[in-house]
């Protein structure tokens, strides 16, 4: 059992990616009750666009102290681009028509995205290496932290207070609740609610860029297909955790990752259970898991009032 | 007035999806431009990942063919006959390969498909170009049950007559790297991982099955998703079983991170793999900690061949922009024993093709006996390869360099 606290420790960091990505799963549903299935693509375009800051924008040999900052920046730039693009030119539109429309289009976006980086990105027709922070690993107990983990130890609860604060503080993060509870009213009491989506947007991309890089300097590589199943993923954890719940998202995120770990670690070591136990059952335990709670909680770990929406 | 607009925008996204996808088609309807003597013209087809994650040897093997095909021309080997490649991109997936073997047997003038990549993909394919008699040579293809049937550790079978390799099997690769590790490398305990794949799998099972007769002792085995580049809860396993060896059945685009998270996790210890992880791309993926990380290959290195020297100062001299890789060799001997094929089908028929050209070319190719690039080129009975070398690479300064050469006896 000495490997527990270890495998925490690598559940939490997936689980923490999983969280940044959810964010914008669920903020957008919240606001327009649209699962944007194309955010997975927003986390990956984040990515490529630090790549691009290290690669073109920084002399060569920047130290990594210097050139992340300025590759996050880049990321939240393209990602916010093109969230905020899609928005304008894919969902606007298409507003007032039935629900599926709009879900159609997003899968529809993911495709072009990911096709777009592979068709057109240098060289990304297969992965592309990101750049990492030399030394490390630490080392806590029998714990060991990458360096390349730091980054996503700190961001994830950086970027959650952040958020928090934006959503619970401000008159625009007011806004925003307004229009998710009701847009009809919240537009009558003066809240535009269109500024307010694209917002949401813009907030969602953010968080995804911030998880592009974590992903970066954690595998040291990035490739067009990176943001499918991460988003797929990241989807689960938003619906686990409650779909529309900012908090829910993290939350969310961490019980899948952990539990993912915990699945591939663990559950091989129970008497005939050998066969269910590696890694690539890990993702049906993760779903079993989703399955349980939504039968108990339909309304996810921490949902909103699922009534109130009908 | 909006249902207009929204009409125009979906055009413009469609139409634009559709440019996108006409984009990535541009590499597969490619086929080779050296038109010869004129007379009659044969296409070669070719099956490989020419785009994704295993391009790099797919690519390879594309251009290796390619080459093939213009020596012919060039030396006008088989008189009257203007040999043309066309290469599809299968993606690595089994139905896109399939997909790819009925476009190819639709194609009257395609005498015979160099191919593809992955066995997975093999399987897929087999019984399409089986049905037309149309010959496959696949240059990677290592699973068993492809020429020798599902039963091939009881009673072998050969299920496709029109099926040839020029690549060992793992029955011989899993086995190989299993002596090499416990009789040169000393290694006693080792932890198995594959990718759950045709060929990641049936390589980890012949492994294990000789390592356990050596007396060697399995600390642990683990199914990674393909899917995923998160491997570190895998990677604290290994740590803690304590081996001194992983063996990994898959490919180089999950083995690269595999390795690099293996030995961030704290264990330093070498991973070990088939000919799918024998690229340049997975010492790029897993980064500095992959020296001493080892494969094994089919044959001999090529640059060390007397034989390959010729082949290789063309392929420099054919100014392809991608390497050869691991395959490059092997594809172009395939593409020569089918060449070899068409040539003796010809010239039993008087100097033309037959009307059942592709069930002759099927039938010469078992006889085909030439010097390839990489030995003596041949089939045994199963349509498997009889050149049996295989070599251990090992990543030293950032390259991969061999280490140990030898055939495999059982």
């Amino acid at each position: 059992m000495n490997e527990l606290p270890q495998q925490l420790v690598n559940g939490l960091l997936l689980g923490s990616m999983y969280g940044l990505v959810a964010i914008g799963y669920t903020m957008v549903y919240g606001i327009v009750q649209l699962i944007n299935f194309a955010h997975g693509e927003i986390f990956m375009t984040g990515a490529f666009g630090a790549l691009s800051v290290y690669l073109w924008v920084l002399p060569d040999g920047t130290t990594m102290w210097v050139a992340l900052p300025l590759m996050l920046i880049g990321a939240i730039l393209v990602s916010v681009i093109v969230a905020v693009g899609a928005e304008r030119l894919a969902y606007r539109p298409l507003r007032g028509a039935p629900r599926l429309a709009p879900l159609i289009t997003a899968i529809g976006l993911s495709l072009a995205l990911q096709q777009a980086v592979w068709a057109w990105y240098p060289e990304a027709k297969s992965a592309r290496t990101f750049p990492q922070i030399d030394g490390g690993p630490f080392h806590l107990g029998n714990v060991t932290i990458q360096t390349g983990d730091i980054f996503l130890f700190a961001a994830a609860p950086i970027s959650m207070a952040v958020l928090a604060y934006f959503v619970m503080k401000t008159r625009t993060g007011r806004g925003m609740q307004a229009t998710a509870q009701d847009p009809d009213t919240a537009k009558l009491m003066g809240v535009n609610t269109d500024r307010i989506i694209v917002i949401a947007f813009a907030l969602g991309a953010t968080f995804a860029a911030v998880g592009g890089v974590a992903y970066g300097l954690k595998y040291g590589q990035i490739d067009y297909k990176m943001g499918f199943i991460l988003g797929l993923k990241a989807f689960t954890a938003a619906v686990l955790g409650g779909i529309g719940n900012i908090y829910g998202a993290m939350i969310g995120g961490v019980v899948l990752g952990v539990a993912e770990t915990l699945a591939t670690a663990y559950i091989a070591d129970i008497p005939g259970m050998d066969k269910f136990g590696s890694q690539s059952w890990a993702d049906v335990w993760a779903f079993v898991l989703l399955i349980l709670v939504l039968l108990f909680r339909p309304q996810g770990l921490l949902g909103e009032r699922v009534a109130d929406r009908a | 007035m909006r249902q207009r607009s929204l009409i125009a925008i979906t055009a413009a996204l469609a139409a634009g999806a559709l440019t996108l996808t006409a984009c990535g088609s541009r590499d597969s309807g490619d086929k080779g431009s050296d038109s010869g003597s004129g007379g009659t013209t044969v296409v070669i087809g070719v099956d490989a990942p020419l785009t994704g994650d295993l391009s790099a040897l797919g690519l390879g093997i594309k251009n290796s063919v390619d080459l093939a095909a213009k020596t012919a021309n060039k030396e006008d080997y088989v008189k009257g006959i203007t040999f043309e490649i066309q290469a599809l991109d299968d993606q690595g997936q089994p139905s896109s390969g399939q997909q790819n073997a009925t476009k190819l047997v639709a194609d009257k003038s395609v005498l015979g498909v160099v191919g593809p990549l992955n066995s997975s993909v093999a399987e897929s394919m087999q019984k399409v170009f089986d049905d037309a008699k149309l010959v496959e040579v696949s240059p990677a293809n290592t699973n068993p049950a492809l020429t020798q049937g599902t039963n091939w550790q009881t009673s072998k079978a050969r299920p496709y007559k029109s099926y040839f390799r020029t690549a060992t099997t793992d029955a011989i690769q899993g086995p190989f790297a299993a002596q090499y590790l416990f009789n040169d490398a000393k290694k006693k305990k080792v932890f198995v991982i594959d990718d759950k794949k045709t060929y990641g799998a049936g390589l980890a099972a012949t492994f294990t099955e000789e390592f356990k007769k050596l007396g060697g002792t399995v600390a642990g085995s683990e199914h990674i998703n393909p899917d995923t580049k998160d491997f570190s809860a895998v990677a604290t396993k290994v740590k803690n079983s304590g081996a001194d060896v992983v063996y990994y059945g898959g490919e180089y685009p999950q083995a690269g991170p595999l390795s690099k998270q293996i030995k961030a996790a704290g264990a330093k210890i070498p991973v070990i793999g088939g000919d799918g992880i024998y690229s340049a791309d997975f010492i790029k993926l897993a980064g500095a900690t992959a020296t001493g990380d080892l494969a094994t290959s089919v044959g001999a290195p090529v640059e060390e061949l007397p034989s390959a020297k010729e082949f290789v100062a063309n392929y420099k001299a054919a100014g392809y922009k991608e390497a050869y890789e691991a395959y490059g060799g092997y594809s172009y001997d395939s593409g020569w024993a089918i060449i070899e094929a068409v040539k003796k089908v010809v010239e039993d028929n008087g100097g033309k093709l037959p009307s059942d050209a592709r069930a002759k070319v099927s039938e010469a190719m078992q006889n085909v006996s030439f010097d390839g690039v990489t030995g003596k080129v041949s089939f045994d009975e199963y349509g498997d390869a009889t050149n049996k070398q295989l070599t251990v690479y090992a990543v030293k300064n950032g390259a991969w360099e061999s280490v140990k050469s030898g055939t495999y006896t059982g």
